[in-house]
């Protein structure tokens, strides 16, 4: 992917660069908000990842709004020092697609860059999600696995279409808690990993290839164990 | 801002001051009032004098003219000499002249030239006003001419030099009466100014005393509940507000300074160790480093977002909700994880519970309530959530099978950073039960903690959340700008 990456702080641009560069996309980098934004709508970029608070009379949420204005529909990664709920959502009306409170683990960030550079070719409708021998029938709302029925609890459907949305990519704990839960704190247990460890035993239970995994320091991924 | 309003010229801040401009409408009401009262009085005494003249001298002329018409000249004549010998006081004045000019009768012997030629026709103009000499003293007369039918000239008058001199005592009574009011205006002006001055002194010290830095300060208030008082009394609700926010910020810092700093110098010492250490040593202290940041990032997001609620800074982002799905989604989240510790949980709900609040926060608060609940149980025990919807409060309450509180650490719980010796070895920061106090006040309740299962060995606790569920949101200013 070709991420334009506007961030001013010259030690997080540099740590984010490199860890994108390393995972095998190409960044742009620039360090002020008005140089971001003639980047940004000069050259086609598949994602861009933007500080909320910038330099150069051009703060990210200005940004946004311009390329909005002028119909540029690239996906937006807001980065920030701001945590505040009303910040988010500020954030997100402006147009952003994502939001990501600083400090924060960079697993965390490659997956949300991942799952938000992927998302135009993942919102085609579709009837039916596959992985494997796992089947997702978003009409009729049953899961099946080599053709046998899986019951699931509503929350658990929408948990694995989540996963199975973004199969082959990194879903961390915290993106499944605002995108299935929508919750937007911090729980002091891992709750998820129970919902997602209970998900995990109806789907591999009879069958030898477990498709959930755990990613260490990151989260979970849905993938056939050959395409490890 | 003091030091500007010093450079100015004192003129300018005179004028600028509001106490002078009270002042100055005092004054300029009082002495309107005072002309009014000045021009009424004149309009109905001296000038009611002229009416009182110009009606007699009309009269008068009318009675002799019908005395013409009944008796002629000689009646006329006859009338005039009896009026004037009733005249006690000498101030009637009478004249008849034939068309020649001849006196025929009257005690005017003397005429003024503008009577010469015919009457003129309109009505004002056979008036006047005449200056005469009369027993060798200058008096002044008003006089009316009338032409009788025969050609007669009828001139009727009264001598009005008494009446004048009244008129001038009159308006020197009124100038002596406006200038006492210009000086009691003057008086009440300055008095207002002062009064003015005195009830907002206190207010202006107090703020500024605030703006040095004395946040204790509050404006006095007098008994009088006038708007003074109440003005102060905004200002004292203000001010006890921006005190508690200020309480929140140096809450932050207590616990940043407190709390953060056993993990960082725990972290910091771990680091420090590795350096001497090998490859392994030094890759497994960077990893438990960077879970020790993870813990403080933790702490600090928890520590801020109490702070927020606390503050009441998040009101500006209540919306109506129904209680319930929030309730159910939390029960949902900690289900799973409460089967895993082989805890029950159930939620008894009812169809829904309409209120006023901040959905994240309510999630948040029973969220956590759910989260101690499971990490007291027991194995095997069972955690009730359940509600009570009352007129003026929503209950919600989060009953559990653990060990329960003694007394003396429940009005502890809801400390930043408390926690209760048996919950020593149970993971946590102590915070949990501070945001869930924190987000029953900022909803207009609190957070009561009690046995769940009063005499029975554990007694679990019960914690019930009271809401007011139609606490109205502030007028946001926050959200104007969000749009």
């Amino acid at each position: 992917m070709r991420i334009l990456l506007v961030e001013d702080d010259p030690e997080v641009a540099r740590f984010v660069r490199k860890g994108l560069t390393e995972a095998g996309h190409s960044v742009e980098h620039r360090d002020n908000g008005r140089d971001g934004l003639f980047a940004a709508a000069g050259e086609p970029f598949d994602l861009l990842v933007l500080d909320r608070m910038l330099p150069g009379g051009v703060d990210g949420l200005r940004l946004v709004e311009t390329l909005r204005g002028q119909d540029n529909r690239t996906p937006v990664l807001f980065l920030t020092a701001l945590s505040a709920v009303d910040e988010r959502v500020r954030g997100l009306k402006a147009g952003g697609d994502d939001y990501l409170t600083k400090p924060f683990a960079f697993a965390e960030l490659l997956a949300r860059v991942e799952a938000l550079g992927r998302r135009p070719a993942a919102e085609v409708p579709a009837t039916k999600l596959r992985v494997a021998d796992l089947e997702l029938d978003l009409l009729s709302r049953s899961v099946t696995r080599g053709g046998k029925r899986i019951d699931v609890q509503p929350r658990e459907f929408r948990l694995l279409e989540h996963l199975m949305r973004h199969a082959g990519q990194v879903v961390t704990r915290t993106m499944l808690l605002e995108k299935v839960w929508d919750y937007h704190f911090d729980p002091q247990t891992n709750v998820i990993d129970v919902h997602v460890s209970r998900l995990r035993q109806k789907l591999d239970r009879g069958f030898d290839k477990p498709l959930i995994h755990t990613v260490r320091n990151a989260g979970y991924m849905i993938r056939t164990e050959d395409a490890a | 801002m003091v030091a500007e309003e010093v450079r100015r010229a004192p003129v300018t801040r005179l004028v600028d001051s509001a106490g002078f401009r009270f002042a100055v409408f005092f004054a300029g009401m009082f002495l309107l009032g005072g002309v009014a009262f000045a021009g009424i009085v004149w309009w109905n005494t001296a000038g009611g004098l002229d009416r009182q003249t110009d009606s007699a001298i009309r009269s008068d002329v009318f009675a002799l003219t019908e005395r013409f018409n009944e008796a002629g000249r000689a009646g006329v004549v006859e009338a005039i000499e009896f009026r004037l010998a009733r005249d006690g006081d000498d101030q009637d004045l009478y004249r008849l002249t034939d068309p020649a000019g001849r006196l025929l009768a009257g005690n005017l012997d003397d005429t003024p030239d503008e009577l010469d030629g015919p009457a003129p026709e309109a009505e004002p103009l056979r008036w006047l006003r005449a200056p005469l000499l009369r027993e060798g003293l200058l008096t002044e007369a008003r006089l009316y001419r009338a032409d009788l039918p025969n050609g007669d000239r009828l001139l009727v008058g009264r001598d009005v030099e008494e009446r004048l001199r009244l008129r001038q005592l009159l308006a020197r009574g009124l100038g002596w009466a406006t200038s006492a009011s210009c000086l009691i205006a003057l008086i009440g002006a300055l008095l207002i100014r002062r009064a003015l001055q005195a009830r907002l002194r206190p207010a202006a010290e107090t703020v500024t005393a605030i703006a040095q830095g004395d946040l204790s300060q509050r404006v006095p208030l007098s008994d009088r509940e006038d708007e003074f008082d109440r003005l102060g009394r905004t200002l004292n609700a203000m001010l006890d507000r921006i005190g508690t926010l200020m309480a929140g910020i140096r809450g932050v810092s207590d616990a940043i300074a407190h709390d953060l700093r056993t993990p960082v110098a725990r972290a910091r010492g771990r680091l420090e160790e590795a350096l001497e250490g090998d490859a392994e040593a030094m890759r497994r202290a960077i990893e438990q480093g960077i879970a020790d940041l993870d813990g403080m990032i933790r702490i600090f997001h928890a520590v801020l977002r109490i702070t927020e609620a606390e503050a009441g800074a998040r009101r500006a982002a209540f919306t109506r909700l129904d209680l319930v799905p929030v309730l159910a989604d939390a029960a949902e989240l900690y289900e799973a994880i409460a089967e895993a510790h082989d805890v029950t949980l159930e939620a008894t709900l009812p169809e829904s519970l309409p209120m006023t609040g901040d959905r994240d926060l309510l999630l948040q608060a029973v969220a956590n309530l759910l989260d101690n609940a499971v990490k007291f149980s027991p194995p095997g025990g069972r955690i009730r959530l359940s509600t009570e919807a009352s007129e003026t409060a929503l209950r919600i309450t989060v009953a559990d099978e653990g060990p329960g509180l003694p007394d003396v650490d429940r009005a502890r719980a809801g400390e930043r950073f408390f926690r209760a010796d048996n919950a020593r070895t149970t993971p946590g920061y102590g915070l949990g039960l501070s945001l869930v106090r924190a987000v029953a006040g900022l909803h207009g309740g609190e957070l009561a903690l009690a046995d769940a299962h009063p005499g029975r060995e554990p007694p679990g606790l019960a914690a019930t959340i009271t809401l007011d569920p139609e606490l109205a949101a502030p007028p946001a200013s926050e959200a104007g700008t969000l749009g």
